[in-house]
Order: C-alpha cells, then structure tokens, then sequence
C-alpha cells in the first residue's frame, strides 16, 4: 500500500518534470543580446548586381517602408538553407527585401537565385567585402531589418522560423 | 569510403542488437548455461561500433569534405592531432564515442562477471541493449555523423580554437568513460533487483564497476577544468556552468554509492540506497546529455541546437526512468528480517549521514541548474544562477560535513566508542587557533570563515595522521580521504589568497604598484599553419629581488576566424604566476590581466590523490 502511493507520487512528479522540460525545449535559447541602441545605417555606394549602375544608400532606403537587407553568398551553405524562409517573406506588403551579394561569383550567384528564385527586390553587389564590413557584419548569411534608416534588429546566422514571426510583427 | 563503411557499420551494429536480444531472451528462458555465442555477437557489435568510429576518424584524418560533420568540424591546415580530436569534439561524433563506451563496458562486463548467475548477466546485458539500441537509433535518426554533402566542399570550417588543445582532447574521452560507464551499474542494479540477486557478493562484484567509472569521471572532471583554468583566461577552475554542475552531479551520485556499497558488502542493508543510486547515477548523465545536447540550456558547450534532438533524449530518459521506477517499486524487497537497527555511532551510521549531505548538495546542484527553465516554462522570466546561489547554501553545509567525514572513519563497524577522545580534541584546538591566526589578517568575514578553515584543517590534520600512522592498513580509503582535505584547504586558501591586477599597457610601458613592477616589453609576431600568434614579454619585478619574464600569447586563428587568448602561467609549489593579454579594438594598448592564484596545483594534485585512492582500492582487491 505505502509501497503504491510512493510509486504515484514518483510517477506524476517525474511526469510533471517531464512536461516542463518539454515545454522548455519549445523556447528557443539562442542567446542574442539586447541591443537597445537603434543605430543609422551606415553610407555606403554600391553596384547593382550585373549591371554598371552605382546607388548610395539614401536612394536605396529612401521609402517609409521596412526593409530587410539580406548578406549573402552562393557559396554560403546555410544562406542555402536560408533560402526558403526568406521567399515567405517576399510577398509581405511593408517589406522590401534587398540583397547583398557578398564576395561572390557572378555566375555562381546567377545559378544559385536561378535555382532558387530570387527572394529581393533588390540586389546589390559587394565583391571585396566592404559594404559587409561597414555594416558591421560578422559573416554570411546575416540579416538587419531596417526601417526609417535606422536597424532595428540584426540577426546573425540564417533566419528561421521564428524571426519571420518577429519580422512580421515588427512590420505590423 | 570511409565514411560509407562507417555508416554501415552503424546499421550492422544495429541490427546486431536485436539479433541479441533475440539470442538472449532465448538463453533467458531455455538454458542453463550462458550461451557462448552471445559474448561473440556482442563482440561483433563492439567490433562494428569500433570499425564506425575509425571510419569517422579517418575521414577526419583525411578531410573528406564530403562527410557533413568533417565538414563543420575541420580544416585542412590543422594539425593532426587535432584532426582526430576533432572527431569526438563535436555532436555527432561524441554521441558515436558514447555508443562505443556503452559497448565496450557491456562486453568487458560480459567478460569479467563468468563466476556471476547466468540470468544476472543476461538481463543485465538486455538491459544494456535496451539503452544501445536507444542510442543507436537516436545517431541514426537524428545525428548521423556520416551524412554525404554534395557538391564535395574544398574546405572546412575548422574547430572552434578553444577546443585545440591538449587537456580538451582528451577530456571527452576520458569522462565518456565515466559517465557512460555508469550506464553498466544501471543495468546490472536493475537486474540485479528484478531476480533479488543483491547480495554481499553482488556487491564485491559491481564494486569494481563502481571504482573504474568513478575513477574516470574524476579525472574527466580535473581534465575539464585545468583546460578551463588556462585557456578561458579568467584564472578560475570552475565557474557553476550547468554543464560543470551536469558532470558534478552524477559524480557526487557516484561518490555517495561507492560508499553505500561498501557498507553493502559488509553488512546486506541500505540496498534501497544502492539502488536509487545506481539508477539516479546513470539518469543523471542522461540527463547531463540532455540538457547539453538539445540547447536548453546556454553555456560554453554549446552544440547545434536542435530540438528534435532534445526531444528523443527527453523521451527516451523518462522510458528509462519509468522503467527503473516501475523496477523498484515490484520488484525490490526490503528485508524483513533484518531490520535497520544502527547504533547512532557506527561506521554505517556515520555513512548514512554522509549520504544525507551528499543528497543535499546533489540537491542544491540540481535546483540551481534546471530551476531556470522551470521558472522560464512556468513565468517566461529568465534567470541565471550563478556562483553565490550555490557557495551561499553549500557552505554552511561543508562544515558539518567536513567534522563528519573527520570523525567517521575512525569508527567500527555496527557499534562504535570514539576514542583517543584527547587527540582528536588537541587536533580541534590546534586548527582553531592556526585558523585564527590565517583569518585574522584577511578582509572576509571572521566567523564563518574561521570556522569553515577550522573544519577543512581539522579533516587535513586528522587524515594527515591517519596517512601517516597507519597508512598501509587502510591506504585507499585514507588516500582519497586525505586527498578531499587538502582540496578543500587549497581551494579556500585559493580563494582567500589569490591577488589580481587588470591594466592596459601600452608596449614600453610599465604598471607601477608598492608591491610590483609590470613592464611590457615587447612583442613578437609568429606565423604558424593554423593561426598567427602574437607573443606579448611582460616582465615581472616585484621588490624582493624577484624577477621574471612571463610571455602571455594571442592567436588569430584563421578557420573560423577567432582570437584566443592564451595564459602563460608559471607554476611553483606555493603559488601560479598568470597573465593574460588582450587585445582592445582599435587602441594601441593591450588589456593586461595579472593573478597571483596560491595552491593552484595542489588543487589538481589533491584531485590525482583521490583518484589514486580509487585505484588503489581496485588493485588492492586482486592481490
């Protein structure tokens, strides 16, 4: 009898144990400080991807609207993996999604979007890195939302799921 | 090619668990004998794990970029040691190592027990299986470290550079053996339980199992943290990360059932403690690998996070535990006859309560680490618990503890009179004063501390005699025991003792202080194949005539591109020299970190004692 209510209350308490650690595996925990400064983007001119023509950023990220400015490569394998997420957010109204071509082969990147589809509205070319450099990129792929010229959050590494949740949020 | 043999080899492997399973059921039912052929079977298992392993250290070796975990985890200009090391530093291939420890004790076990009951090994080796095969498909299903990438990458991405390093590398392998090992204590308690086969006999028989996995989980645990102490670059040895407190935990599980099995072996109680014991050692590993896998937890492990992953632990830990719960509540008969009649000064009692104080820290160490999630789970508020939470309720506890374990070997066994009453009371008085005496010029709290360095002297001075006197008599127990003091001084001492001067230097420049002289000299640029280093002379003068160059270093690493800070540390029987040097970005000057630690290497010596007490006591058993 003793014997069957200690086994009860080990059972449901393990099993309680178990609901929590379940639940936790839910949140995400990637940590990413907090960077409460909204910082101006930075200046920079650039050319458009194949093609001669030369923009600065205050022609790029002239309008009112919320941009999603996304580094990538052809040769970046999770930029890759990244791929699809970014095309949910193609079709977001509010939302213009500008690429940044990182130290890449043209042809190779021609290939990569024609496989892919082309998420951007927009895509600019950096051949020597510098416009990366600039904005204070850690790597590829590596993703900034911007609104009235100013980022209001940064994500390094691919996006995922739940930063399309965030971004749309944001943009609402 | 190699990566494809090893990935068979996993399939084979696999597929031979069942077939001893099926082999062994068989044996369970018909036979009186052990049937021979399923210590072959089983050494064919342990074979493919062992040829799927290589199979993954070749492809390391030779940079096959085509196997994704090569890819993410090296580089061609590393060097090779760290090539191979590299196998086991990441995920998939550590999970690979653990499959290959839980077959390898399996077999020796198989190997070792022949005297033992043919359904005892059986259901032991069924039981094992249960948790290979578990892993297994978990490596298969989730983190296949033999997964093909195409178009074949030229290059990797290389190992994180802290991992490049010589303690590091041999720290997983070491620990595995640990905390792997216990899963054979698992298996065998189980069966043990389901045929009433817990016995003095039984006892003497898995004590060894006991002592090898608590030998090696000691050491993985040192190894851990000398690397952390000079390559983090903070000068500390242990930080209550949860990962540090995942690998603490079941070693004080561990620590508390070596003693409950030496009381078993003299006297048949206390078998439900061995029991829950040997079951919460092994979950607690689980549950280690759990909470360091599925990425619930952050901290300087950090592996892929994936929650798929987390989730195929979380539910294979809690069928294992179901499992051994649902063991101990039918199957597990307290004895009757023999009712729990301690005398309250016996050697038993004295254990029993070690036992408690153990419980309680294990306790303290489990809340702290998963605590936070509850909280995150049941509130979404996130807190981190950090070193006071756990000095501030393990502290008060050590000192009792500590006066305990002074006093509680010297008893016998059943019914006990503590004598050389005058001895131990001139010990009292002698670590009283000389505490005193080093507390009184110190700027921390007189009373607590006094009393907390009375108890660590009194046990040091205590064990110390006992070492002395009577040191062949009872040597394992002795040495391990005196080991524990005189890590508990030196980590006190450690504390209270250690200086620290932070500065920014620029070359040339000199830190000028009453009691020291820091003058960076110079620097000096090295290119090696796969990092650049920057070597920093800084030269130490203090007043006394004391003069020293100490040349802490910087390396670039260039895949993945990252900056190490490397300590120089000079080493002594009183005290540890180290500097680190950083780089502030975009100034001319370096940050400079310079700290006196007293007792460090006592600190990792006291830890090799007590590991030589455990393998004393093994080898003293064969003779």
């Amino acid at each position: 009898m003793k014997n069957k209510i200690f086994f009860s209350v080990a059972i449901i308490s393990s099993l309680i144990i178990f609901f929590v650690l379940f639940k936790g595996l839910q949140n995400t925990n990637i940590y990413t400080p907090q960077v409460d400064v909204k910082k101006d983007i930075p200046y920079f001119e650039a050319k458009i991807f194949d093609s001669d023509i030369v923009k600065n950023s205050n022609e790029i990220f002239q309008k009112e609207n919320f941009y999603l400015l996304n580094i990538w490569s052809s040769w970046c394998a999770p930029c890759r993996n990244e791929h699809p997420i970014l095309l949910k957010l193609k079709d977001q109204v509010n939302l213009e999604i500008i690429g940044l071509n990182y130290k890449d082969n043209i042809i190779n990147a021609k290939k990569f979007l024609k496989e892919l589809n082309s998420p951007y509205r927009l895509i600019l070319s950096d051949e020597n890195g510098i416009i990366a450099i600039e904005w204070g990129a850690y790597g590829v792929p590596e993703t900034f939302l911007i609104h009235n010229k100013r980022i209001i959050k940064r994500y390094v590494g691919p996006l995922n799921m739940n930063s399309i949740i965030e971004i749309k949020k944001f943009i609402e | 090619m190699a990566s494809l043999i090893g990935f068979y080899s996993l399939v084979f492997g696999l597929c031979l668990s069942f077939i001893v399973v099926l082999f062994s059921i068989k044996n369970f039912r018909n036979s009186l004998v052990f049937d021979k052929k399923i210590l072959s079977l089983t050494f064919l298992q342990l074979f493919f794990v062992i040829t799927s392993f290589l199979g993954l250290i070749i492809s390391f070796i030779n940079s096959d970029f085509s196997n994704e975990t090569v890819f993410n985890h090296s580089h061609t200009t590393k060097p090779l040691f760290y090539k191979i090391s590299g196998t086991w530093g990441n995920h998939e291939g550590s999970l690979l190592l653990w499959l290959l420890v839980l077959n390898l004790f399996i077999f020796l076990f198989l190997l070792k027990s022949k005297e033992q009951d043919k359904n005892y090994r059986i259901l032991t080796l069924l039981f094992q299986q249960v948790i290979i095969i578990g892993f297994f498909i978990f490596i298969i299903k989730t983190s296949n470290p033999f997964n093909y990438i195409f178009p074949v990458p030229t290059e990797g991405l290389g190992l994180n550079p802290i991992l490049q390093d010589p303690a590091l590398a041999i720290h997983p392998p070491i620990l595995y053996l640990g905390y792997v090992g216990s899963s054979v204590i698992f298996s065998a308690t189980l069966a043990a339980t389901c045929l009433n086969y817990i016995s003095k006999n039984w006892a003497k028989h898995i004590k060894t199992w006991v002592l090898w996995s608590w030998i090696f989980l000691t050491l993985g645990i040192l190894l851990g943290s000398i690397w952390a102490y000079y390559e983090l670059g903070w000068g500390g040895f242990w930080f209550w990360d949860p990962v540090e407190n995942v690998s603490l935990m079941p070693w004080i599980a561990l620590t508390t059932l070596l003693h409950c099995i030496l009381i078993l072996e003299k006297r048949k109680i206390l078998t439900s403690w061995v029991i829950i014991l040997s079951i919460s050692t092994f979950t607690l590993s689980m549950c280690g690998t759990f909470l360091v896998r599925s990425g619930i937890l952050n901290s300087v492990h950090t592996f892929a996070n994936d929650p798929e992953r987390g989730l195929y632990i979380l539910i294979f830990l809690f069928c294992l535990i179901f499992l051994s719960l649902f063991i101990f509540f039918f199957y597990h008969k307290t004895e009757d006859n023999q009712k729990y009649d301690f005398f309250w000064l016996s050697k038993e009692s004295s254990i029993l309560v070690n036992n408690w104080f153990m419980m309680y820290f294990l306790v303290v160490i489990l809340i702290g680490t998963i605590y936070p999630i509850f909280l995150e789970v049941i509130n979404s508020e996130k807190i981190s618990v950090g070193p006071p939470f756990y000095i501030k309720l393990i502290i008060p506890f050590l000192i009792p503890f500590l006066f305990a374990m002074a006093i509680g070997p010297k008893l016998k066994w059943i019914k006990s009179d503590i004598q050389n009453k005058i001895n131990l009371s001139i010990f009292f008085i002698i670590s009283f004063f000389l505490s005193i005496l080093i507390i009184k010029n110190l700027k921390v709290n007189f009373l607590v501390n006094t009393i907390l360095v009375t108890s660590a002297l009194y046990l040091f001075l205590v064990t110390s005699k006992e070492f002395l006197i009577k040191g062949i008599n009872n040597l394992a127990q002795n040495l391990a025991h005196f080991g524990f003091s005189l890590l508990i001084l030196s980590i006190l001492f450690n504390n209270f003792f250690s200086t620290e001067i932070i500065t920014n230097l620029k070359i040339g420049e000199t830190f000028k202080s009453e009691k020291i002289h820091i003058t960076f000299e110079s620097i000096e640029k090295k290119e090696i194949k796969n990092y650049s280093s920057i070597i920093g002379k800084i030269n130490i003068n203090d007043p006394k005539g004391l003069n020293q160059t100490l040349e802490p270093e910087l390396r670039i690493y260039n895949q993945p591109n990252i900056v190490t800070s490397e300590a120089d540390i000079k080493t002594n029987l009183f005290s540890d020299k180290f500097i680190t040097m950083n780089l502030v970005q975009n100034q001319d000057y370096f940050n400079i970190r310079y700290q006196i630690k007293p007792f460090m290497i006592w600190i990792w010596l006291s830890v090799l004692l007590i590991c030589s007490g455990g393998l004393i006591s093994l080898f003293r058993k064969k003779i």
